[in-house]
């Protein structure tokens, strides 16, 4: 997928400059870019670097297992059909977590075994279980408490205030979740009264 | 709604203490630990760092090339009617396919505009609510084999949805007009 992207990325932008005669900006862009990505690494390691040093305190502490232990009683509310001690619970937890906390790394392996368990429970091994179209959604609705990454980006990009953006993100990222939670539930009511 | 811009002040620091206090009272060597974790960031700074340069040169040449320009004029009319920035919709939609390319047209419009513009700040917002809808699910799904995945992609992309809505309403809130 990536491969194609990339290379369609390129070619169009080489197309587009055959026609408006842009070649030699072209030039200038490619090497530019290149050299900015590393320089936005450069600087972006200290922010990320002591991200993942607190967070090995928390991990280290217990404190994240902690975080998990906490979320059950919500967990249950998203995940009705899935028993409460079973491993997928664990997963889900730990994944979510992860996400919240930020440390994309940790959360993919997590969910991962999430929908392994998961599927264990699923009785049509093809079609996702009403349990997995939730976590699904409910991942990819990226709730977070601090963008690390956004924050370190906007910090080499010489932001006056990079965290500034916590706040609102916060806010957006509820208000996504939330609309994530409520369309599946909506969902899944309507569907429990045509049965009936 | 200013209070949003007080937990941003107050969000790291009160991390720090709540992170080193329980790792403290849990008689964790706190210093130490930290350490070993920094190391984890640089490494995984240096991991992300071809993939970046790639990518990052792939969008500097579509945007110097004026694709991306023609592209958005082309949209425009189309974004003016929900008072969306047409300068955002190649990263909104590259937003829901790749989590790197989007970070290298991210970088891009922080580089043109600056990141603390309009702009700049309604991509940092949207970026911390959006998910890259396709990828995750393909790689989720396919590690279990599932094909009929019934109303995920919808709810995800609902829920993409409103973040950006959400992200468009706060920043015009706290920080005025986008342009």
């Amino acid at each position: 997928m990536l491969n194609y992207l990339w290379v369609g990325m390129i070619f169009i932008g080489i197309l587009t400059a055959a026609f408006t005669g842009q070649m030699e900006a072209v030039t200038n862009g490619a090497i530019d870019s290149a050299k900015e990505a590393v320089n936005t690494i450069i600087i972006m390691v200290g922010v990320l670097s002591m991200w993942t040093g607190l967070m090995k305190i928390a991990e280290k502490s217990g404190l994240t297992e902690y975080l998990s232990d906490k979320l059950k009683p919500f967990l249950r509310f998203l995940f009705p059909d899935v028993p409460p001690n079973h491993k997928a619970m664990k997963y889900i937890a730990a994944n979510v977590i992860a996400n919240v906390l930020g440390l994309g790394w940790a959360a993919t392996p997590a969910g991962l075994l999430a929908m392994k368990e998961l599927q264990k429970l699923n009785p049509e091994k093809d079609r996702a279980s009403r349990a997995m179209c939730m976590f699904m959604v409910f991942n990819m609705s990226s709730l977070q408490l601090v963008s690390v990454n956004i924050i370190a980006y906007r910090s080499s990009f010489n932001s006056a205030n990079p965290s500034e953006i916590i706040g609102p993100g916060l806010f957006a990222t509820f208000v996504s979740t939330a609309a994530g939670i409520a369309v599946i539930k909506i969902i899944e009511m309507r569907r429990r009264k045509c049965r009936f | 709604m200013q209070i949003l811009i007080v937990i941003s002040n107050l969000m790291l620091p009160l991390v720090f203490v709540i992170i080193l206090s329980y790792g403290i009272s849990k008689g964790v060597k706190v210093y130490d630990t930290f350490i070993e974790g920094a190391k984890d960031g640089m490494s995984c700074a240096v991991d992300i760092m071809p993939t970046l340069v790639g990518l990052m040169m792939a969008v500097g040449i579509l945007r110097s090339s004026g694709a991306l320009d023609i592209f958005s004029r082309i949209i425009s009319p189309l974004t003016d009617l929900i008072h969306y920035p047409s300068e955002l919709v190649p990263l909104t939609l590259m937003r829901l396919v790749s989590s790197s390319a989007s970070t290298g047209i991210l970088l891009d419009l922080f580089k043109q505009y600056g990141p603390d513009s309009g702009i700049g700040r309604l991509v940092s917002v949207m970026m911390s609510c959006t998910e890259t809808v396709f990828y995750t699910m393909s790689v989720y799904f396919m590690s279990v084999r599932i094909t009929k995945t019934r109303y995920t992609l919808p709810g995800a992309l609902i829920a993409n949805f409103a973040g950006i809505l959400a992200s468009v309403f706060i920043c015009k809130i706290i920080w005025g007009q986008i342009h």
